[in-house]
């Protein structure tokens, strides 16, 4: 297969042709394995993606030379050619949109936005165009965009660097919503969006980047559309997703020296949700907190609390709490740590849901 | 005081003062009245053949009976709603006719007779608007983008498929129709700016009918052409006579030629004019006045044509009038066809939002399919006091 170097205003490169994945399964090595962030294992999911599918594209601003602010497409234009991976003017609609042209002749193009809330000029075409299309078409035409966000807070960014937009993603019908918290699942789970015959948004938290997990990749995790119990525990549920999993997890410790054992539920998947987990967790534990740096007001952990009120009226034992950002454009860094949900604020919840 | 200073009502009620606006240099192969304009375009020879301008002249007939029968029977409720390209016939034929088969089409919501005249089964093109599904035809077979709405969006799209294409090595091209208020869209610009930047086989076809809803496009921008804005973008922009359907092939031709050599992008204007109002609900005497628009009926650009062929000999009464026979049979199909009541199927609402259904979304159909038989039963039950 010859690989292009061109940007694509130069000449042809050559046709996409989809070809099997070559996931090896993770070899048994007399050496433990190094440690790998979180953004190392995305940069591998892209290029062991790119490596199987001569159909994955990956472009964005400062994506090829650069590798990305975040360095997550490190070494991709180097290795496959700047017709794989290249650098767009900066224009967000027209970023998205150009991959949803290039994904109806068949490319699987993923996309990075570089940071949250840079991405809101692609609203309309993700709103009205990708979660749309396959709909509008009778299936004629699916869309299988993968786009990239950096989110959330706690790096001390100054303003718009920090916002959480999963809830307007989420609202939306027809696009998938994913966010990792751990090595694997960056890795499993953008090799799985990338895969997937649907719209993907990946949300990834930035904060976590440099997390690092002793792992040999490829790995695999669980499918699209499944939560993980991270720390099973019998008194109360606390379900989080990126950035606030370390924290929820970090609570359940310190509720520990309270006598409080806590069970810890890593969404990954905001769409599609995933009921089955969520409702038997607190099926068992009759206890439910929801931990998320975005807005409370309308935020995602509405729709948790809804959905397990809804389901587990009869079993709860007290009203289903939420540990969220404030209801305030985010604010600067100095003052980020009053705004971020904090082990203290989950752990004082945990005492009025205990309580009840 | 130039044109460009006059106030904003000036040219309302003075029909020569807006068109000399407009006319200034768009390039003609006709004039008005339908016959070769002195030091206007030279159409290739194959362009002036008597076999394909008489296909040509087909087009534009049958474009204007598809919109003729499409307003009517909006009018009669059969549509949900119609924005008719009366008018912008030749738009409508050459972007259908100039593009070959592997070549992608991206029209907006006006540009239907486009579909009829592209092959698209009238009933499949008129789906959105009769408002049964978004998009009727399959686009994949059509190459035929659905219509779309939220303006200019569509323009990154076509960049986009004309991208994949040129890096798949495929000789094809992507067409983009555009109405003239959708150039002060930021998709627009961001479209033409990447267009220009990848160098990508894509042309942009603006149908500036001088309106977008009841906004002139003096209230638009301060260009005296939208086809200048080429330069902006790198990429050749040309102004043309969009009721003359020779210009407009010939240049739709020379664009799509160099879009398909590796040339890039064409930023074409074709200056029109929608006679009718924006859609059937609209009350375009709010806006505009009649004199305007009876002064564009003398420009119409099928009689233009049809002039051009009686004078050349390539055209008479009998061939036009058994032209026209095709084109009421068109229509008459049509009629027949749309006037019934459309098939709907609720379970396509959740068929296709995920390639497979998410358990929510299959709860969500079982609640609405056990409402419709609970529906169906009612409606089977004895009913009282009806004939
Ligand atoms: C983003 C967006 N804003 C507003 C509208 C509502 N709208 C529909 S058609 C139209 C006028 C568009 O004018 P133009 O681009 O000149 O096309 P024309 O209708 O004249 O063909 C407007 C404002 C829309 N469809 N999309
Ligand atoms: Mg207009």
């Amino acid at each position: 297969m010859s690989v292009a170097t061109a940007h694509p205003a130069a000449a042809p490169a050559r046709p996409p042709a989809s070809s099997a994945r070559r996931d090896g399964a993770a070899q048994a090595g007399p050496t433990p394995p190094a440690a790998v962030t979180l953004a190392k294992a995305l940069n591998q999911a892209l290029a062991d993606a790119m490596a199987a599918d001569e159909r994955v594209v990956v472009f964005g601003e400062d994506v090829a030379e650069l590798g990305g602010v975040f360095r997550v497409t490190d070494g991709l234009a180097a290795r496959f050619g700047e017709s794989r991976c290249f650098d767009t003017p900066l224009a967000e609609a027209s970023i998205l949109g150009t991959a949803i042209g290039m994904a109806m002749y068949g490319y699987r193009p993923v996309v990075e936005m570089q940071f949250d809330a840079f991405a809101y000029p692609a609203f309309e075409q993700l709103v009205s165009h990708l979660a749309k299309m396959r709909n509008r078409t009778r299936g004629a035409l699916p869309t299988p965009v993968v786009i990239r966000i950096p989110y959330g807070g706690g790096i001390g960014g100054v303003e718009h660097h920090s916002d959480s937009s999963e809830g307007y993603i989420a609202h939306t019908p027809g696009v998938h919503v994913l966010t990792p918290a751990s090595v694997e699942d960056a890795y499993w789970l953008l090799r799985s969006a990338i895969a997937s015959p649907d719209p993907v948004v990946f949300f990834e938290p930035k904060r976590l980047y440099w997390s690092k997990s002793r792992v040999r990749l490829p790995v695999t995790t669980g499918p699209i559309g499944t939560a993980a119990v991270r720390r099973p525990g019998r008194d109360l549920t606390l379900i989080a997703y990126g950035q606030s999993v370390p924290i929820a997890l970090e609570s359940a410790e310190h509720a520990r020296g309270f006598g409080y054992d806590l069970e810890v539920l890593d969404l990954r998947s905001l769409v599609p949700f995933d009921d089955a987990t969520v409702m038997a967790s607190v099926e068992r534990t009759g206890r439910a907190i929801v931990v998320h740096e975005a807005a409370g007001f309308a935020g995602f952990g509405a729709e948790i609390a809804a959905r397990v009120s809804e389901r587990c009226f009869y079993r709860l034992e007290a009203p289903v709490l939420r540990v969220t950002g404030l209801d305030i454009p985010y604010p600067p860094p100095k003052l980020e740590h009053w705004h971020l949900p904090s082990v203290d604020r989950v752990l004082d919840a945990v005492e009025r849901a205990m309580a009840a | 005081m130039t044109l460009l200073d006059l106030p904003l009502a000036a040219t309302r009620g003075n029909p020569a003062a807006a068109a000399s606006y407009w006319d200034t240099d768009p390039l003609r192969y006709l004039d008005e009245h339908g016959a070769p304009v002195e030091g206007g375009l030279r159409p290739a020879p194959e362009m002036l053949a008597a076999d394909r301008l008489l296909a040509v002249y087909r087009s534009l007939r049958l474009a204007r009976a598809f919109d003729t029968e499409a307003t009517a029977l909006v009018m009669q409720g059969h549509l949900a709603v119609y924005p008719s390209s009366r008018g912008q016939e030749a738009c409508q034929a050459a972007a259908a006719l100039c593009l070959q088969p592997q070549d992608w089409l991206f029209p907006t919501y006006r540009d239907t007779a486009a579909l009829a005249v592209r092959g698209i089964d009238p009933v499949e093109a008129l789906t959105l608007l009769r408002g049964s599904w978004h998009c009727g035809y399959d686009p994949k077979r059509w190459r035929t983008a659905p219509q779309c709405t939220p303006l200019a969006t569509q323009a990154p799209h076509a960049v986009g498929l004309a991208l994949a294409a040129k890096m798949a090595g495929d000789p094809v091209v992507a067409l983009c129709l555009l109405g003239d208020g959708a150039t002060s869209e930021g998709d627009f610009h961001e479209a033409c700016n990447s267009a220009g930047v990848y160098q990508a086989p894509v042309v942009f076809l603006v149908q500036n009918n001088q309106y977008a809803i009841s906004v002139p496009l003096r209230k638009q921008t301060r260009a005296l052409s939208l086809a200048g804005k080429g330069a902006g973008y790198g990429m050749p922009g040309v102004r043309v006579d969009g009721n003359d359907v020779i210009a407009l092939m010939h240049v739709l031709d020379e664009a799509l030629e160099r879009a398909r050599a590796g040339g890039g992008p064409t930023l074409i204007e074709a200056v029109t004019y929608r006679i009718r109002p924006h859609t059937n609900a609209d009350d375009a005497a709010r806006y505009r006045d009649q004199g305007e628009v009876e002064l564009w009926l003398s420009r119409d650009p099928v009689d233009r044509l049809a002039r051009y062929l009686t004078a050349t000999g390539r055209l008479d009464a009998g061939l036009d009038a058994a032209i026209g026979e095709e084109g009421a049979k068109y229509a008459a199909a049509m009629r027949e066809r749309l006037a019934e009541e459309p098939h709907v199927d609720p379970g396509d609402m959740f068929e296709h939002v995920f390639a497979g259904p998410t358990p929510q979304l299959r709860a969500q159909r079982a609640m609405v399919e056990a409402e419709i038989a609970a529906q169906s039963a009612d409606s089977s039950a004895p009913t009282h006091g009806e004939a």
